[in-house]
């Protein structure tokens, strides 16, 4: 099955070897040659000693899921080899340090010995510079062993080690030994290997949280509170490494504030002051952030605050995998908080969209004055996607929402037929008016609380005035979801009942895993949701559809849950989908779960 | 329903501020505090602070976590945005607010349960950040609106409701205040209007982080067995069940006027008595080491130490911190914020 530029290989390593940036730069030569890659990072929870893995399959028909059976094997870590090894596909390959005598248990794989140790030793005396060029040594073969462009290998060491000049002919010179050893000992190159494409060009390869924090810096955030967690810390991050170069005013001030706060409730209370105070504001975290930040999320529900919330979703429950990828917190964050409380959720499924969703989501939050949380996750955050270039239309305004200027609160009457007040619902939306603090000497003060109030924000203990505040923040609701973004509806075959609902990160493993299925003679719709609360497309799909497959990453299959609860789609016709061990998924977890339910015997006759 | 207006009619000759302001325009809507609250004095020496400063009250921001202190924001400058946020979040809340807008004016109120219990942690890191605000904690070492717990300001072997001691130190919050870093730190009484006064108009212009703890009586939860106005008392001279209070003698405000560098009893409402000593000029607030110094050399005498304790005349904020530019950030147009189509190219470049 695998070829030219239609391979995975996976680099097993120890954590804190250096090895990340040089796996890096073999996915980003691939790239740059015009081949679609998808590297997946598979690293513990640990700094130095743990083993670490980085896959990267390669793919010229753009298929970028995660792909089980390794073509090849870069086995670096002694502990991790029997696995390892058993992950290699009969007819592979396996990459190894051959400095040490070692008998590798199976005859259906062809294995790769080089000495890297004792190269390395025998031209660095620095113990570091033996460590760290190991990696660069591997690489080298690797260009011998896949073909891969010399050239254009050079160009992306020299970007990463820009200003470090000789640094970088010393990484040179240990890819060349790496090279000139694979030319020496190997029939080189292997079957599997990567031409120049054009697949790939016009692409951009970049992380998840670097493209939401950039988003936040094009939105126009000015306030960002954040504690660190995994996997959502480099969004913070993300936002500070744009914001410093493009958010300097004319006398080098900075046009933002940054807090990293003492824990995740101070992080979105900072958020809330924030954006109370008319700046957007937002903060990023992940699965126990969201429990710490629940109750701050209610009073900025029920207080009718605009803050924008990243969850960068990993393995629950508890602390759970803090470095493996899920979906466990979808109702977690739809329901977030103690009393009726309900938030409006978005689904990116790529770094482009982390971009045009993070900015929407500020739109969203000012339009409907509500919370609204970016539902990424850890694959989507810390991989590098290869996926479109980010997009921004300059024509196209910052929607601020239903905020009066001095002028406006002056006119309000005049204009509105009412008295302005800070939660009466004057327009028929369920949106009220807001005004800031600072805004005119005698209009338009109010006392915001998370105690119950009247329309007015007096405080009540009057339970009709309780229960008519509620009932317009939930009407607000059907407001937003004729505001979120539609589902794309994909229609393989208009007279077929079965379809697939999926979101999120899933959505390679979906598409390829459907063109498997198509190809297997199974047809299916498909419809990706893209937000939370439901609109009537997704309604719509669902009532088409006679047996329709849910596919997510949790146990509790959490968005058939939703589906079930907030659009009434019957539980009979949901099938739960799930994949829950904290990797990506594959195209093949998809195709076989949908042939085992639907064509028992294809399925069967496919193991 | 506890919203209370207060009606708008004045006397037309009450003095006016240099804004053409009377001490009406500070008010806020009647307290719903019980009758002889520490917090009501409190509440009016902000009022008159505020007046006196000629501040304009739409330029004020009062912020707020919960309790019977942080209810309080409510009884003051009704023209001002206020934010009564969650349990002992204050802090956070206000740091996000002045992020925002630098140029308001923050009043942040709250209580010893908001502040030494729950909010301890934020009130640490508030102190670290310099935010310039005034934090002020209507200090009455209980829970009222849980109905008299004993807070973490509480004094060592005082009483509870139950007679029992109060097992655990007190968390002095001034002596934390100046080992973290707060560049104005005073400690002040709800009934002596003539230090407190001038504290709060300190505060408010002090920029960079300000904390004026006030000891605010509770008249209904300040209770000792020994005394007629205890819990105990009140419980068996009312009709109430076991476990309910629902009658609240009204009672005095208590007031203390004494000169500087001396001290004064004061006998609160449970007839316990609070010492005070009230620093004068040759304490030198400048000096954090002999701040604390007088602080723990009293507290052993169990005397409270009142006045200006410390103050850093080097006054820095989170803005410079941060270093923020001079306009609030709320107010830099879109235009300013947002880099544009042009650059989101380069970036893209730089992703290929």
């Amino acid at each position: 099955m695998s070829g030219i530029n239609d391979f995975v290989i996976k680099f097993a390593t120890v954590n804190g070897s250096g090895s990340a940036s040089a796996n890096t730069m073999v996915a980003k030569t691939l790239f740059r040659m015009g081949i679609p890659v998808s590297p997946k990072n598979i690293f513990p929870s640990n700094i130095q000693g743990l083993p670490t893995w980085y896959e990267v399959r390669v793919s010229e028909a753009g298929y970028l899921a995660r792909r089980e059976g390794i073509d090849l094997m870069v086995a670096m870590n002694p502990q991790t080899y029997a696995e390892d090894l058993a992950e290699v596909v009969t007819g592979g390959w396996l990459l190894y340090d051959s400095s040490m005598p070692r008998i590798w248990p199976r005859d259906d794989i062809t294995l790769l010995p080089i000495p890297i140790a004792q190269i390395c030793a025998k031209q660095w005396k620095d113990a570091r510079q033996r460590q760290l060029f190991k990696n660069m040594v591997y690489v080298g073969a690797l260009v011998e062993l896949l073909s891969m462009d010399i050239e254009v290998l050079k160009g992306v060491v020299g970007d990463q080690l820009k200003g470090k000049e000789k640094l970088m002919t010393a990484n040179m010179q240990a890819v060349d030994l790496g090279r000139d050893y694979a030319r020496e000992h190997f029939q080189s190159p292997l079957p599997i290997r990567a031409r120049h494409a054009e697949r790939a060009k016009g692409k951009i390869m970049v992380t998840g949280n670097e493209a939401g924090g950039l988003s936040a810096v094009y939105a126009g955030a000015t306030v960002c509170a954040w504690y660190p967690i995994t996997p959502s810390t480099s969004l913070a991050e993300g936002f500070e490494k744009h914001a410093r170069r493009m958010r300097i005013s004319k006398d080098g001030k900075k046009l933002y504030g940054i807090v990293q706060a003492e824990d995740e409730l101070a992080a979105i209370g900072v958020a809330i002051g924030g954006a109370w105070n008319g700046a957007r504001s937002f903060t990023a975290t992940s699965g126990p952030g969201i429990s710490l930040m629940s109750e701050f999320l209610g009073l900025a529900y029920f207080a009718e605050i605009p803050i924008v919330l990243f969850n960068i979703q990993r393995g629950g429950p508890s602390t759970g995998m803090p470095t493996r990828t899920g979906q466990p917190d979808i109702i977690s964050c739809a329901y977030a908080s103690h009393g009726d409380t309900k938030h409006v959720l978005l689904f990116p499924s790529n770094p482009t969209e982390c971009f045009s969703m993070g900015a929407e989501a500020f739109d969203l939050a000012e339009r409907l004055q509500t919370p609204v949380m970016v539902m990424s996750d850890l694959d989507i955050g810390m991989n590098d996607w290869i996926t479109d270039p980010f997009e921004w239309d300059d024509a196209k305004a910052h929607d601020r929402g239903k905020v009066l200027s001095a002028e406006q609160l002056e006119a309000f009457k005049t204009v509105k037929g009412q008295p302005w007040g800070r939660y009466q619902d004057v327009d028929g939306d369920a949106i009220p008016y807001r005004t800031l603090p600072g805004t005119h000497p005698t209009m338009g003060a109010f006392f915001t609380r998370g105690t119950s109030h009247d329309e007015n924000a007096r405080y009540t203990e009057d339970g009709t005035i309780h229960q008519r505040v509620i009932d317009r923040i939930r009407r607000k609701f059907d407001t937003a979801a004729t505001y979120v973004p539609k589902p794309e509806i994909d229609i393989r075959d208009k007279n077929v009942k079965v379809g697939l609902i999926y979101f999120g990160a899933n959505r390679p493993a979906v598409l390829e895993g459907l063109d498997e299925l198509e190809r297997a003679g199974v047809r299916l719709n498909a419809m990706r949701l893209k937000a939370f609360p439901f609109n009537e497309d997704v309604k719509a799909f669902c009532a088409a559809h006679d047996q329709i497959f849910v596919v997510e990453q949790n146990r509790d299959a959490q968005m058939r849950q939703l589906l079930m609860t907030e659009a009434n789609v019957p539980g009979t016709k949901l099938i739960a989908t799930l994949s829950y061990d904290g990797t990506p998924m594959t195209a093949a977890f998809v195709r076989k779960a949908v042939l085992a339910r639907l064509h028992p015997e294809k399925a069967a006759a496919a193991e | 329903m506890s919203y209370i207006a207060k009606p708008s009619a004045h006397h037309p000759a009450l003095p006016r501020n240099a804004l053409g302001l009377t001490r009406r325009d500070y008010e806020g809507s009647m307290s719903t505090l019980c009758a002889g609250c520490g917090h009501d004095s409190i509440t009016a020496a902000i009022i008159e602070a505020c007046f006196e400063m000629d501040l304009p009250a739409h330029r004020i921001a009062k912020v707020s976590g919960i309790g019977c202190s942080s209810k309080a924001p409510t009884y003051f400058l009704s023209r001002s945005h206020g934010f009564n946020s969650v349990h002992g979040r204050m802090p956070s809340v206000t740091t996000g607010a002045n992020m925002a807008n630098r140029d308001l004016v923050y009043i942040g109120v709250s209580g010893d349960g908001d502040t030494a219990s729950i909010g301890l942690g934020q009130f640490c890191h508030v102190v670290r950040r310099r935010l310039n605000m005034t934090y002020l904690v209507m200090n009455n070492g209980c829970y009222g609106l849980t109905k008299g717990q004993f807070s973490a300001t509480n004094d060592k072997n005082s009483p509870s409701k139950k007679g029992e001691a109060n097992p655990f130190d007190a968390i002095d919050l001034c002596q934390m205040a100046i080992q973290l870093g707060a560049g104005f730190v005073a400690r002040s009484f709800s009934g002596d209007k003539k230090q407190l006064l001038p504290l709060i108009q300190a505060a408010i212009s002090y920029k960079g982080f300000a904390f004026l703890d006030v000891i605010s009586p509770c008249v209904t939860f300040n209770n000792h067995p020994s005394s007629t106005k205890s819990y105990e008392y009140v419980r068996m001279h009312n009709m109430a069940s076991e476990n309910k209070l629902d009658y609240v003698e009204p009672m005095e405000e208590i007031t203390a006027d004494y000169a500087e560098g001396t001290a004064t009893n004061v006998t609160l409402h449970d007839g316990a008595q609070l010492r005070l000593y009230k620093v004068d000029g040759g304490h030198d607030p400048r000096d954090s080491d002999a701040a604390i110094d007088t602080i723990r050399k009293n507290a052993a005498k169990g005397t409270v130490v009142t006045g200006l304790l410390y103050v850093n005349e080097d006054q820095v904020d989170l803005h410079d911190v941060l270093d923020t530019d001079a306009r609030p950030l709320n107010a830099v147009p879109m235009s300013e914020l947002c880099p544009g189509s042009k650059a989101l190219e380069g970036i893209n470049a730089r992703l290929r």
